[in-house]
């Protein structure tokens, strides 16, 4: 039975944040929260000066430096004097609106998609948006969160608004229990491997079912997260009372009788029995094993039990050449077992999978290994937080004895923007979110893996199924 | 964004085609974070001379066309990459007008974005308009939006169409920021009712 009135969470947070729609005229959305770093706002900033137009809420927005920060010597000044403008600009420009800026020397310091929930600064049912693609990452809350260019990161700060189409729906269900040694970040890259990266084009997804629901706040950031590779506008899921325990008694949640009034909104978002999606996927979650991209794209992605695909395996011309010049620039050879594929690097971080719990998850399995010969294995916390927490779980020393690198917080490797990249020809296990080419560093070649997955290969210097290894 | 004015001003002539964007501000000045400034860097490698100084061959460096806010060019003005760069140095230069017979889909709808106004007349127009600037360099044509007209001392007018909410925009200074700004009342009582049903959003944020 098809109840007419059944909304979908997005349609439910669309409406509440219409602030006018003309004929003719793209709809015109209000914005809760505007996230920033320092890469693309300088020129939104220098636009509200030529025109002489004020931050319209400073009070909503909470900036960042992430991107070109060092993740070694931070007492040192940053060398690339590139680098070192955008951060004096960023520095400035926030002075200069009274802007929320957790600069270098802030111990709120970290990535921005990371920092942000650790303040309870995104809730559920809010539009938030950030000059950066992963915005979608605090989609975890039930929020609708997107990313937007710097034109609009200007019009946002000038006018609160945006002016915005409406996406469709789609519906992710991935159904039953994940196998034991699978994460958040395996159902995000089996999802792309099976909608492919424009799989999502035009759509907002809700991520739902059992698997989905099982997930920490932290493993519910990573899949969200990863809805911009599905290519969708934004990734969300359901609030629920896991939402709720994160949130409540953080810095930005709401406090005493607030609490309740918020509460009671929250619980009214989740999309209503018998909505209706444009699209939905259905997976299950037992049939997800951990995931090795292999290729160029998040979609050129396998189970660590398989092997590296040949072109001719591909049906569709357009995948056989996109495989074909994937490989090339990889350097593998079609039908290469995933576990045979030896690494120079490993890579644990971002706005993936740089919170407490891959950290966590990481150590157990590099605990008492060591690092093989020839790789280099550098830990990247996703923030200071999570550096401190991990140092009192004693997770610091567990990589140190292990052979790794213990940084300091930022996006690092993920982007290869501070000057920590790969050398040409180099191989990465990354916990990261693009294997795009050059994305590490140029001819750089980068496998997405979970951060169980990485520490295992840095251990043993190519790939491991690690559930065959643990479950014995 | 600034309105554009009626005004009568001196027209520069660069006498070229497909001048594309890379040749408006060559790449090696994107990497600045501001976007004024780029007037200085506008057509930098005719413009300038490897030691610095002035290129007194390159067209525009003709003491006749200083102050210019009229260009007229060849065709295919502005292809190449999408930069907004490159409108933003010609606004930032003083041009606001530029005629030729063909512009680039992209830097075309850039242009109104940043108060240009890019006129597009056929090749016989254009020849005219060349002509009549060659053989009195420093001569002032007049522009008139609301009238859709430009007048020329030699006769060489002519009538232009514009889409009637680029012209409101253009005459108005309205950007895309200023068109929503339109609803400032409709923001604002939104804010106010959200502040009602949902004041924690508004509390300690
Ligand atoms: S960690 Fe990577 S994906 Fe995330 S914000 Fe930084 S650069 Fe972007």
């Amino acid at each position: 039975m098809t109840n007419v009135n059944a909304k979908t969470l997005y349609e439910k947070i669309w409406e509440a944040h219409l602030v006018h729609h003309e004929p003719g005229q793209a709809p015109l959305l209000y914005v809760d929260r505007h996230l920033m770093h320092e890469v693309t706002s300088p020129q939104a900033f220098e636009g509200l000066k030529i025109a002489n137009r004020p931050v319209r809420n400073p009070s909503s927005i909470l900036a960042t430096l992430d991107h070109c920060v060092p993740t070694k010597d931070r007492d040192k000044p940053i060398a690339d004097p590139i680098a070192r403008k955008q951060v004096e600009t960023m520095m400035a420009n926030c002075a200069t609106h009274g802007l929320n800026l957790y600069d270098m020397e802030n111990p709120n310091n970290g990535v921005i998609h990371i920092v942000v929930p650790e303040h309870g600064f995104v809730h559920p049912g809010m539009v938030t948006v950030c000059g950066d693609s992963h915005t979608a990452t605090h989609g975890a809350f039930g929020a609708l969160a997107f990313g937007i260019g710097t034109s609009e990161v200007e019009h946002v700060m000038a006018t609160q608004t945006l002016p915005q189409e409406k996406s469709k729906s789609m519906m992710v269900r991935v159904d039953g229990a994940l196998s034991e040694f699978c994460t958040a970040k395996d159902i995000a890259l089996a999802v792309i491997g099976k909608i492919g990266t424009a799989g999502g084009n035009g759509h907002v997804i809700e991520f739902a079912g059992e698997a989905v629901q099982a997930l920490s706040m932290e493993g519910r950031m990573t899949l969200c997260n990863m809805a911009i590779e599905a290519g969708a506008r934004a990734g969300m899921v359901a609030p629920d009372q896991k939402t709720f325990d994160y949130i409540e008694g953080k810095e930005f949640a709401p406090k005493g009788a607030d609490w309740g009034t918020a509460l009671n909104y929250w619980k009214s978002l989740p999309s209503d029995e018998g909505a209706l999606f444009d699209t939905t996927v259905v997976l299950q979650g037992n049939d997800i094993a951990p995931q090795v991209s292999w290729g160029t794209s998040p979609e050129q992605v396998a189970p660590v039990t398989s092997t590296v695909p040949t072109p001719e395996s591909f049906g569709d011309d357009n995948k056989a050449l996109a495989c074909k010049s994937a490989l090339n620039y990889m350097g593998l050879a079609g039908g290469t077992q995933i576990t045979d594929i030896e690494i120079d690097y490993a890579f644990i971080g971002s706005c993936t999978n740089g919170r407490i719990e891959d950290f966590r998850a990481a150590a157990k399995v590099a605990r008492g290994t060591t690092v093989a010969a020839g790789v280099t294995a550098i830990a990247v916390p996703g923030s200071y937080h999570v550096k401190v927490q991990a140092e009192e779980e004693g997770l610091d020393k567990i990589f140190l004895d292990a052979g790794w690198e213990w940084r300091e917080p930022g996006c690092s490797m993920c982007l290869a923007m501070n000057g920590d990249e790969l050398k040409e020809g180099q191989r990465c296990a990354s916990t990261s979110n693009r294997n795009f080419e050059g994305r590490q560093g140029k001819g750089g070649r980068t496998h997405l893996v979970s951060p169980a997955m990485a520490a295992a290969a840095a251990a043993a210097g190519k790939f491991v199924d690690i559930s065959a290894n643990n479950a014995s | 964004m600034e309105p554009y004015k009626n005004h009568n001003s001196v027209a520069a002539l660069m006498n070229r085609n497909n001048v594309d964007t890379d040749q408006i501000v060559p790449k090696q000045f994107l990497k600045k974070v501001e976007r004024t400034g780029f007037g200085a860097h506008l057509f930098h490698d005719w413009r300038f001379n490897p030691d610095g100084s002035d290129d007194i061959t390159f067209e525009l460096n003709k003491p006749a066309f200083k102050g210019a806010k009229i260009l007229v060019t060849g065709d295919n003005f502005g292809c190449g990459s999408s930069r907004e760069h490159a409108p933003w140095a010609i606004a930032d230069y003083g041009f606001n007008t530029i005629i030729s017979t063909s512009f680039a889909d992209i830097f075309y709808n850039n242009c109104f974005k940043n108060s240009i106004l890019p006129l597009i007349v056929d090749g016989a127009k254009l020849d005219a308009l060349m002509n009549e600037i060659a053989s009195n360099e420093g001569v002032s044509f007049t522009v008139d939006l609301e009238n859709q007209t430009v007048t020329t001392p030699a006769g060489n007018g002519f009538s232009f169409d514009i889409e009637p909410f680029r012209k409101h925009n253009m005459i108005n200074g309205l950007d895309d920021i200023g068109l929503t700004l339109v609803h400032e009342d409709k923001i604002s009582t939104f804010e106010s009712n959200q502040k009602q049903s949902m004041p924690w959003l508004w509390r300690n944020a």
